[in-house]
């Protein structure tokens, strides 16, 4: 059984793989990947919550809006998040993630500035879900 | 690369010949041929792509760093006319808007500095907001913010953090034109609310340099600058804002661009015509982003000098130049003798204006615009001066360009080895990530003095000066 996320390699940014039973749970997996680049996720609390909501058709740019909808919570909170769940009703989407508030001068990782659309790929194969795409660090 | 591919036309240029039935502009690629032989074949596969775009105007390039990014390659550069359906691509600029060098010369010597050199790297680094999550003192609401977008570097003057010298020798004065705030969302705005004054993570830095071989002493001497003399480098950008706004632009975009009829060879290019009225917010919003970042390298300047004088009594920063290396900007060019008003994408790319160009600073004028490539933190750096008959729309290198991937760094190197390693060299380094230090290994960026002799030799830029790091405060 391969990990629920891992790495792929790019030249410049670092390509990020989800992997779960369900589309939603590869989703979460790629965020968990995500932000295990910025920060060790067993050092992390899950104090803080933040919830939102959004509507996205593709499958594809659905990955891509998650996961910076995600970083844009995590920035403008102060939060570094380490847990994630998200549901799908047609093409809304209703997401939600635990973390800390971020300390400063704590030991951390790099910092991902962005989702990108390259090697941008969410596929079944086998009953499980695969998704991936290259981050921008 | 698989050189099989190309074409060679001279011994630092390259182009890649169209296939019968392919429908594309040029592309053309700058750099030896040992760079070239580096570089992964998807640098290739991204300018094609570009070079499929509408309204492009000459070759699709690449500078002699090219390495595979996003949509663009990094290095990439790319010149659209308006008038004939042009495009202006959010995968074009990237997320970092306006990432760019700061570059500062000082009125010290390393002799100067040497006995200090632990306890001002030290400052710089309690000084200096860098890393992961890190936020600076300011904060701003959004009014403010909208002041900053608006005003650039300006508004970080008016509010002392900097001196009435430092406008004119930042591209654009300071302040480029044609922000439109509202074409900014909240959340971008919400993002940036801390992040002023801050460094940034990845490969951003804070460099103080000694400048260790003079290539140009008549442009060395235009640009102030000496044989072993302290400088500064600040690599930074638009921080949480611009990433935001290419995170905005590159979903809608995407979207966008087929509902405007545009055949996108890669979504990554999200990317409308410049006329229309999703390309024009875009732009307002890049142009808002580049303000940004140019306030916040302000900011930074004004830490920096901040933390040499409480170190060094009397110790001088003045700006020599503030380049961007990640925009699109309108400008005039020469395109088979004619003059034309072009929109310029530079991903990963600085400008290089000619000698005698009326944007450059007088001080300048006759030497060529400063160029800084930024190369890593353990090799050293290069400033080069724009030249007459550059090929690239006046463009040149921006950095050494990656050469390994991230996590094959990863795997060569541990942070804390590579640091110590670095100081028994004489360069200090510090880093709150070790993650980082380790990503950031001089041996994963090509050579850059390969990369500054094939800017020179392919008419790009000449080398006036090699800068050797001394101490760093990495993100």
């Amino acid at each position: 059984m391969p990990p629920a996320y891992d790495f792929f390699d790019h030249d410049a940014d670092i390509g990020i793989v989800g992997r779960g039973a369900t589309l939603e749970a590869a989703f979460e997996a790629a965020a968990e990947a995500m932000f295990s680049i910025m920060a060790d996720p067993a050092t992390l609390g899950r104090e803080a919550h933040v919830a939102f909501a959004f509507e996205e058709g593709d499958g594809e740019l659905a990955l891509v809006t998650w996961l910076n909808r995600l970083l844009a919570e995590a920035r403008s909170n102060g939060l570094m998040l380490s847990a994630f769940k998200l549901e799908r009703d047609g093409d809304r989407w209703q997401g939600e993630a635990w973390g800390t508030p971020w300390a400063p001068h704590t030991e951390g990782g790099v910092e991902v500035k962005g989702a990108t659309l390259t090697m941008l790929s969410v596929k079944e194969t086998g009953g499980q879900w695969e998704a991936r795409c290259v981050v921008d660090v | 690369m698989n050189l099989s591919h190309l074409k060679q036309i001279d011994p630092y240029c390259w182009s890649l010949p169209l296939p019968a039935g392919e429908d594309r502009a040029p592309v053309r690629l700058y750099g030896s041929e040992p760079l070239l032989a580096t570089m992964d074949d998807k640098v290739l596969e991204q300018i094609a792509n570009v070079a499929r775009l509408p309204g492009l105007v000459g070759a699709a390039m690449t500078m002699p760093d090219a390495h595979w990014g996003y949509g663009f390659p990094i290095g990439g550069v790319a010149a659209f006319d308006a008038d004939q359906g042009g495009i202006i691509s959010a995968g074009g600029v990237g997320f970092d808007i306006s990432c760019g060098i700061r570059f500062l010369r000082s009125n010290l010597t390393l002799d100067d500095i040497a006995p200090e050199l632990s306890r001002l790297a030290d400052q710089l680094y309690r000084d200096i907001p860098a890393g992961v999550g890190e936020e600076g003192k300011l904060k701003l609401s959004p009014d403010e913010l909208d002041r900053v977008m608006e005003q650039g570097a300006q508004w970080a003057l008016d509010r002392g953090h900097g001196v009435k010298d430092d406008l004119p020798y930042i591209e654009e004065h300071g302040r480029m034109a044609g922000a439109v705030p509202g074409s900014v969302s909240p959340l971008a705005k919400k993002r940036q609310r801390g992040e002023m004054g801050t460094l940034g993570s990845g490969n951003h830095y804070l460099e103080v340099q000694v400048v260790e071989k003079i290539y140009d002493p008549v442009a060395a001497a235009a640009f102030g600058l000496h044989q072993g003399q302290v400088v500064v480098s600040i690599h930074c950008g638009s921080r949480g804002l611009g990433h935001q706004i290419g995170t905005d632009y590159l979903v809608s975009l995407a979207k966008a661009a087929s509902r405007l009829g545009i055949r996108l060879p890669d979504r990554e290019l999200a990317c409308a015509p410049i006329k229309s009225p999703e390309g024009q917010e875009y732009l307002g919003a890049m142009n808002a982003a580049i303000n940004v970042a140019l306030a916040n390298r302000q900011l930074l300047t004004h830490l920096a000098r901040q933390a040499f004088a409480h170190v060094i009594d009397g110790a001088e920063l003045e700006t020599v130049y503030d380049v961007s290396h990640n925009t699109c900007k309108l400008e005039t060019h020469p395109v088979d003798g004619k003059k034309r008003h072009l929109y310029i994408h530079r991903k990963g790319a600085t400008r290089a204006f000619p000698p005698g160009h009326p944007a450059i600073p007088e001080r300048y004028r006759e030497a060529g615009q400063p160029v800084i490539i930024g190369g890593s933190m353990g090799t050293g750096s290069y400033v080069l001066a724009g030249l007459a008959g550059n090929p690239a729309y006046a463009s040149a290198s921006h950095g050494a360009g990656r050469a390994m991937s991230r996590n094959q760094a990863l795997k060569h190197w541990h942070g804390r080895e590579l640091i110590d390693q670095l100081k028994h060299q004489g360069i200090l380094i510090r880093t709150r990530s070790m993650r980082g230090a380790a990503e950031e290994a001089p041996g994963a960026y090509k050579d850059v003095d390969l990369v500054a002799e094939a800017t020179e030799k392919a008419g790009l830029a000449k080398r006036v000066a090699f800068l050797r790091p001394k101490a760093c405060v990495k993100g």
